[in-house]
């Protein structure tokens, strides 16, 4: 038996949206900017594409750029924000858990004289409210906050964090990070008083490679790739239309059953969590409430190193990952994990455990029942 | 221009009656260094000769690139090998390949030539002056400098006739193949990949044993060692690379043993394990990448200890080197890289923090004892569950 339980790195390709590729990787495989009939099929996805997304966040068509990804999407909000706005003043807020899309293009911008604070968050990640609205000035351009961590599952207030930036100076952006949310915990732009909004494709069963970012037409933000001006001059390039339309079909497929996935994913999850606290030395990082997402699950245990613990799983056709899968082909130590203040002989015993909505009990029941053999055994040999 | 090379080889020379069976060997290794061009090439030898040499069209620095990685060439000159068509066309065809290599002629020059055909008309004397006139002819900005030339042009009168003016410099040694065949010990680390070269600079032709411990060291290490042996038979030759499950061996030390006689123990199983194999293919002895003091399994100490459980001779071509010297040669030969990649091997899972660095062979045969009950068992199993696979460039 296999499970895979990495989806929060990333998930399979539907196989509806992956028909869809293929047909227009080797039927409609004209150049949406081409002038006759086989450009405008190719242009004839990405429109479709384009209001299915704007749907699935009620919002308006012209408002979704597609990108490469969310590490692009992230990049454009961050830098084409700051550099169309920083006449305006060059202070961001954001918060010590963002992933490194969001953290690097933020020390990139304190190199170019931006001036970033960064809120903190208490023992299971959530963001300081008050320290949001004590820190926003005159000058703050944007706040960046994610709304679900990747490494433990956090949901941040972004609705309350929302309101408390507009009364505060109704020019400043709010940028939210829905990488690992969109498509299960529910975030609307408009309603909730976001400015920016990063999706990644392959978080949600469609094909890497493929993401956007919601920009409100309100909003002043400028490329950060430069060209042809394709996407309404926000991303310049030839669009990737079959992994646009793989991602239109997939998100579509995601929201058509939204409450049902999402209250399967809370299901499962109460499960695993119930379960998985019964071995010896587990201890769960993150809110385990409806104030965590309902695919991710960090598991701290004591005594074992995390990769060996993956590995171990790996035997057995178990598929984790070690802290953040984005970070963990280095042995660098979490930064949410850190910041949360889990002990130190947890820090690198630390694995995330995440599901899709393709995920099954018996995946789980496999999995349970080999973390509660392996991990005794584990225990048995540390290093000192 | 140049459609052929002259293979220049030094040390192989001087060996009497074995210079046939080295010089056999060398052909067939630059053969297998060419296999996978896309030109077909020919290999010949007159007498202190190697040729190379293709009819078909080739990318003269590939082919260059592939002869630097045979032992046993200590210099390859890119030549022109033409048929003998009288003086005049020679002289010809001489001025236009100096033309074609140096475009600037400010340059001085001497002309070498070597007359191994003796009926040639002209003697080498003849052959050098006659041919520098020419080319001061063609070119008055070159300066005949007989002591002290810039540029040394040679011209070889044999059944054909060839010429060059460059030598690049080969990685010297001798052919893999002339010197029998031994063990290394590769680990995912800097020093073992060198030493595996060093030998097989000498024309030992190599195996290899590497040990891995899953679920403590991964997939990826596993993949770092066949690139990294990968790398290594660049130079070598195929690599046949014994891969042990050193899992359970280890779990067993760490229940039974001193938890800071571990790794010392754990390598003399190593040892013993890697020369099983050595004595199955044949090996005449081990190659480690050992270097006196590095770490604390790597004293004299614990070199004595590590090295009373063989019978076959271990070789440590690295013993005097320092890090910085081992890490310079791991980057000359492209080993570097890949070894630097980050992830954990079998001896550092469950290292000590104050491991023995003055271990008493007496000590630690009587640790070992503790290992009785099972070990022999143990070791046969991971023996019989070792995966072999024979690794190319």
């Amino acid at each position: 038996m296999e499970a895979y339980l990495d989806n929060s790195a990333t998930t399979k390709c539907s196989s509806k949206a992956a028909k869809i590729m293929a047909k227009v990787l080797t039927e409609d495989f004209g150049n949406p900017s081409a002038l006759h009939n086989k450009g405008m099929e190719g242009e004839n996805y990405l429109k479709d594409a384009r209001s299915k997304i704007a749907k699935t966040l009620k919002v308006n068509d012209k408002e979704i750029i597609f990108t490469s990804g969310g590490t692009e999407s992230n990049n454009l909000a961050l830098i084409g924000t700051a550099i169309a706005n920083k006449r305006r003043g060059m202070h961001i807020i954001s918060s010590p858990i963002e992933h490194p899309s969001v953290a690097n293009p933020l020390a990139a911008l304190e190199e170019l004289g931006f001036e970033i604070t960064y809120l903190p968050v208490d023992d299971k990640g959530v963001i300081d409210l008050k320290a949001l609205s004590d820190e926003i000035r005159p000058d703050t351009i944007l706040v960046s906050v994610m709304h679900v961590n990747n490494e433990i599952g956090t949901i941040e207030p972004i609705r309350e964090a929302a309101s408390i930036i507009k009364q505060k100076n109704s020019t400043t952006l709010f940028h939210v990070d829905a990488i690992q949310s969109y498509g299960k915990v529910e975030i609307l732009p408009k309603k909730m008083n976001i400015d920016l909004v990063s999706v990644s494709g392959h978080k949600i069963h469609g094909p890497k490679g493929s993401g956007f970012l919601y920009i409100s037409e309100k909003v002043k933000c400028k490329p950060i790739i430069l060209g042809g001006g394709q996407e309404l001059g926000y991303r310049s390039g030839t669009e990737n239309v079959p992994a646009i339309a793989g991602l239109g079909v997939a998100a579509e497929e995601m929201f058509k059953n939204f409450d049902k996935y999402q209250n399967r994913l809370y299901e499962l999850k109460d499960y695993f969590v119930d379960e998985v606290q019964k071995i010896d030395g587990v201890s769960l990082n993150g809110p385990l409430d409806v104030h965590g997402a309902p695919h991710i699950v960090s598991v701290s245990v004591e005594g074992v190193r995390a990769e060996v613990l993956l590995h171990a799983l790996e035997e057995k056709y178990i598929y984790v990952s070690a802290g953040s899968a984005c970070s963990s082909n280095k042995p660098a130590i979490s930064k949410t994990l850190q910041a949360i203040g889990l002990r130190k002989n947890l820090l690198d015993s630390t694995i995330r455990v995440s599901f899709s909505v393709h995920t099954t009990k018996e995946e789980i029941d496999y999995a349970l029942e080999q973390m509660k053999d392996i991990i005794p055994k584990l225990q048995k040999y540390t290093r000192h | 221009m140049e459609k052929a090379f002259l293979i220049k080889y030094g040390e192989i020379a001087l060996k009497g009656k074995n210079r046939r069976t080295f010089e056999e060997s060398l052909v067939k290794q630059i053969q297998f260094a060419l296999k996978d061009m896309d030109a077909e090439f020919e290999v010949t030898r007159p007498t202190g000769r190697i040729f190379v040499e293709s009819k078909d069209e080739f990318d003269v620095d590939e082919a260059l690139e592939a002869l630097q990685h045979v032992f046993g060439i200590v210099a390859i000159c890119p030549a022109v090998l033409t048929e003998d068509k009288g003086f005049d066309e020679l002289a010809k065809e001489v001025v236009a390949y100096v033309d074609h290599v140096y475009p600037d002629k400010h340059f001085t020059f001497k002309v070498d030539s070597r007359r191994a055909r003796k009926n040639y008309p002209m003697n080498s004397m003849e052959l050098n002056a006659a041919i520098g006139e020419k080319l001061l002819e063609a070119f008055p900005e070159m300066k005949v400098d007989v002591h002290n030339p810039e540029v040394m042009i040679h011209v070889e009168i044999r059944e054909r006739i060839n010429f060059y003016c460059k030598e690049i410099p080969g990685p010297g040694g001798m052919p893999v193949g002339t010197n029998g065949s031994a063990m290394l010990l590769l680990s995912g680390g800097i020093d073992s990949p060198v030493a595996g070269y060093m030998i097989a600079k000498r024309g030992v032709t190599l195996d290899a044993t590497y040990f891995h411990a899953p679920p403590y060291t991964s997939e990826r290490a596993k993949q770092k060692v066949v690139d990294l042996a990968k790398q290594v038979s660049k130079y070598a030759g195929p690599i046949r690379l014994h891969v042990v499950n050193f899992t359970d061996i280890q779990l067993y030390i760490y229940e039974q043993c001193p938890h800071e006689e571990l790794t010392i123990i754990m390598r003399r199983y190593m040892m013993k394990i890697a020369e099983h194999f050595a004595y199955e293919d044949g090996d005449l002895g081990l190659i480690t990448g050992e270097s006196i003091g590095q770490v604390a399994s790597q004293t004299m100490q614990s070199l004595e200890c590590t090295n009373a459980v063989c019978t076959l001779p271990v070789y440590r071509p690295l013993i005097g080197f320092d890090k910085q010297e081992i890490i310079e040669r791991s980057e000359k030969i492209g080993t570097y890289e890949t070894s630097i990649l980050p992830y954990e091997d079998c001896c550092t899972i469950f290292v000590a923090k104050h491991p023995v660095t003055k271990p008493r062979r007496s000590v630690i045969e009587n640790s070992e004892k503790k290992l009785a009950e099972k070990i022999d068992e143990l070791v046969d199993v991971a023996i019989n569950t070792t995966e072999t696979l024979m690794v190319t460039p």
